[in-house]
C-alpha cells in the first residue's frame, strides 16, 4: 500500500508542489478503512472530504428509485473520488462503495479550500483533472446512448484487461451490467457472443482477451 | 483454488444456489451456504444469477491473452 506522502507526490492534484508544500498538505490528511461492500459516501448526503484510494477498489454509482444501479466510475489505487461536491458545493451526487477491503486517505473540504486559496498551482491542477473527468463522462454518455450492449461490454473488457498476470480489479457480471447500463443476463449473452466471435475466451474465473483488435472493433460499433 | 465469494451476512439460506449448482459445490451449514472443499467449480455463475440477496458472487479477472 502506498504511503500518504507518496500518494500526494504522485497525485495530479499536487503536481509541481515542493516537498515542504507536500509535507504541509500531508499534515491535513486523515486515513479511513472500509470492509468490502461498506458504503464510504452516500448519495444525497453532505460532502465531507476529497478521498484518495490508497489500497483496494471503490465503485462510484447512482441508484434509481426502483433500485437499479448505474456505475459511473471504478476508482483504483492513487485515484480520487468525491471531487464534485467538495469543489462545487451541495450534496454528494453519487454513492461510493468498497468493492474489496479499502483504505482511503481524505482531506476535509475546508482544508481543500484553504489549499486552493494559498497554492494556485493546485487550483490549476484541479481544473486539468476536472476536464479529464468531464471527458470520461462524455465518453460514458456516448457509450450509453450510441453503442449496442455488446460494444459497451467489449469496451469494459478492454479498459479493465490487465497485463496477463494480474489485473487487480475483478468484476462480476452484475458489476459489468451496472457499468454498461443493462441487465446481468444481457451481459451474459454478450460474453457468449464475444466468445463465439473469438475475441475472448473464458477460463473459469478469467476472461482472457484473445483478439484485442477484434474486441476493439466490436467496442467501436455504433447502433 | 479460487472459489465463488460468499457474504454470510447476506445469505438467507434459501438454498436456490444449491439446487442450481451442476457440480454440487454448495451446501448449507447452520443455515448459510458454504462451498464444499475439493469439488471443482466450473464458474458457470448460475449460483450468482439465482441469488436474490447477492450473497454469492463470481467475480471475473479480465486479462490480456
Amino acid at each position: 500500500m502506498v504511503s500518504r506522502l507518496e500518494l500526494l507526490k504522485s497525485s495530479p492534484y499536487f503536481s509541481g508542489l515542493s516537498p515542504a508544500e507536500l509535507e504541509e498538505i500531508n499534515r491535513l490528511v486523515f486515513e479511513k478503512r472500509y470492509d468490502r461492500e461498506k458504503i464510504i459516501i452516500a448519495e444525497e448526503e453532505k460532502a465531507e472530504a476529497l478521498y484518495f484510494v490508497a489500497s483496494g477498489v471503490v465503485k462510484v454509482f447512482k441508484t434509481s428509485a426502483d433500485g437499479k444501479e448505474q456505475i459511473l466510475a471504478i476508482i483504483r489505487p492513487e485515484e480520487t473520488f468525491n471531487e464534485v461536491p467538495v469543489f462545487n458545493g451541495g450534496l454528494n451526487p453519487a454513492s461510493a462503495q468498497a468493492m474489496v477491503p479499502v483504505v482511503v486517505y481524505g482531506i476535509k473540504r475546508g482544508d481543500i479550500e484553504a489549499i486552493l486559496r494559498t497554492k494556485p498551482q493546485v487550483a490549476l491542477n484541479v481544473t486539468r483533472v476536472m476536464a479529464k473527468r468531464l471527458r470520461n463522462l462524455v465518453s460514458l454518455v456516448e457509450e450509453l446512448s450510441f453503442k449496442r450492449v455488446i460494444s459497451r461490454v467489449a469496451r469494459i473488457l478492454l479498459d479493465y484487461a490487465g497485463d496477463g498476470i494480474a489485473s487487480g480489479t475483478r468484476l462480476t457480471q452484475r458489476d459489468m451490467a451496472a457499468m454498461a447500463g443493462t441487465a446481468r443476463e444481457v451481459v451474459g449473452r454478450s460474453l457468449k457472443a464475444l466468445v463465439e466471435d473469438g475475441a475472448i475466451r473464458i477460463d473459469r474465473h478469467r476472461i482472457i482477451v484473445t483478439d484485442r483488435d477484434a474486441l476493439g472493433k466490436i467496442a467501436e460499433q455504433s447502433l | 483454488m479460487i472459489t465463488p465469494q460468499i457474504d454470510r451476512d447476506k445469505c438467507d439460506g434459501c438454498g436456490l444456489c444449491i439446487i442450481i449448482c451442476w457440480h454440487h459445490c454448495l451446501v448449507l451449514i447452520d443455515g448459510v451456504v458454504a462451498i464444499v472443499e475439493g469439488i471443482d467449480c466450473d464458474w458457470c455463475t448460475e449460483c450468482e444469477a439465482v441469488c436474490v440477496t447477492g450473497a454469492i458472487t463470481c467475480p471475473f479477472e479480465i486479462v490480456l491473452g
